[in-house]
């Protein structure tokens, strides 16, 4: 029982797969940074559409908010990676198709959170903006969207974690992040609890951090 | 200075003004009483268009709200809005809640505008204050800063709505006082209030409504003491 354990712990796969984590991890990073960077503009023109008063505008992002919230980022990503690649013949690299599977994700839910956000500024605020002259743009621009993106950024934070936890799924399509490499290292070593606690770990050293600095934040934000 | 004929406003099927016809000339102070939803505060709101017209005509200074060609962003800036609720922008300081639409809207720089902001906040007593958020100030000292960012625009006319409905009893002198200044300085002032005291002592001219309609005006003691309406007599004796 003990002997096991002492082999587990002088296991030699925890170092060896560090290689692979930092690799992995690197490419995470930048698919989730890059693909909320884009997520974050979709979602504000969507969440702006969804102010809107034209009915088409308003439809559009509509329809747009619920095909992906009602699908799942999985389906997503091999719809556009399969399905569009070889329906249109372009060819997506994995990498690719995943920045714009993240983008195009999260900016659904980013562009609810900018509707919330922007509707939760009590009306008074427009009026008084308005009531001095200032037209409407400008009014959204220093009176509604400072006060509205303060309390947006929360449950961007979350979206954040959440978009970097849905970047796993891309090791289906090939995109080498840190779930791909660390399952092609179990394939090929035929060993699975060390580089799984390894991979698990992975992803907790950036969530953790993250969830405590957006704490940090919202205390010092008060919202 | 502002003309007022045959104004109508419904929301839906509800109709909250139903044919007002008013005038006010330059100078003059107007307060607008009657009960809760009897319209006041949506004609206050019509007369600069945070409210659209449903039919009828609102000029101002000789400009249609309703001409299609009007740019209501200039007619805006010229008819300073005090709410009941302050809305001061809790993001902005006190100067820059001030100086926002003289910089934004006026062109106005960031030196003059702040010179500007030091004399009014001066004008309504709060001198110290100009570089706290509004959240550390009091009901009425937020709605004498709200008064002093509508004063910022230089307006030629400036309407109150109910200014000092939510302000503890206590706080309500220190905002009439700064109102009573500005109407002896000959502002043009439309007053919708609860304030009986005030419109009898500043109104050149009390307006009563009721029902979306007005029922009776004239000068305050022809209202306070000689009401003419069963209406206004009602009201009157209720709350005086």
């Amino acid at each position: 029982m003990f002997d096991g354990l002492i082999d587990l712990i002088n296991s030699p796969h925890w170092g060896n797969t560090l290689p692979f984590i930092r690799r992995g991890l690197a490419l995470t990073l930048y698919i989730t940074f890059v693909g909320v960077f884009f997520g974050f503009i979709i979602g504000a023109l969507a969440g702006f559409a969804r102010l809107s008063k034209n009915k088409i505008i308003y439809g559009v992002a509509t329809v747009y908010i619920e095909l992906i919230r009602g699908t799942p980022i999985l389906v997503q990503a091999l719809f556009l990676y399969f399905a569009i690649s070889q329906s249109f013949g372009i060819n997506f690299q994995a990498v690719t198709a995943g920045i714009i599977a993240i983008a195009v994700n999260a900016g659904a839910y980013i562009a609810e959170i900018v509707r919330g956000g922007v509707e939760s500024i009590d009306k008074g605020q427009k009026e008084a903006g308005r009531s001095i002259g200032l037209s409407s743009s400008q009014t959204m621009r220093y009176i509604i969207w400072p006060q509205a993106f303060k309390r947006m950024i929360p449950p961007l934070g979350n979206q954040f974690i959440i978009s970097l936890k849905d970047t796993s799924i891309f090791a289906i399509i090939s995109v080498g992040e840190v779930t791909f490499l660390l399952r092609q290292y179990v394939s090929s070593t035929a060993v699975t609890f060390e580089p799984y606690v390894m991979l698990s770990l992975a992803y907790l050293v950036i969530t953790i951090p993250a969830m405590l600095i957006l704490r940090a934040i919202e205390r010092r934000l008060d919202v | 200075m502002i003309k007022v004929t045959d104004l109508h406003k419904s929301f839906g099927d509800l109709e909250v003004l139903k044919g007002i016809n008013a005038e006010v000339q330059e100078k003059e102070v107007v307060c607008v009483i009657g009960p809760s939803g009897s319209g006041k505060s949506t004609f206050l709101r019509c007369i600069n268009r945070l409210e659209d017209i449903t039919s009828g005509e609102v000029v101002i200074d000789g400009e249609s709200l309703t001409d299609p060609k009007l740019n209501i962003n200039k007619l805006r800036s010229q008819v300073g809005m005090v709410f009941q609720h302050f809305n001061l922008f809790p993001h902005k300081t006190v100067r820059e809640n001030i100086t926002l639409g003289p910089i934004k809207v006026k062109d106005m720089n960031q030196e003059e505008a702040n010179k500007l902001a030091t004399q009014l906040l001066e004008k309504v007593g709060l001198s110290d204050k100009a570089d706290v958020y509004p959240a550390s100030l009091s009901g009425g000292q937020k709605q004498r800063v709200a008064i002093a960012r509508a004063l910022a625009m230089s307006p030629k006319v400036m309407l109150f709505d109910e200014p000092t409905s939510a302000l503890d009893p206590e706080l309500v002198g220190d905002v009439l006082e700064v109102m009573k200044d500005l109407a002896k300085e000959g502002m043009t002032m439309i007053v919708v209030t609860h304030e009986m005291g005030f419109a009898r002592e500043m109104g050149d001219r009390v307006i009563f409504m009721d029902e979306g309609k007005i029922m009776e005006e004239g000068t305050p003691s022809e209202i306070f003491d000689n009401p003419q309406n069963p209406r206004t007599q009602t009201f009157l004796s209720k709350v005086l």
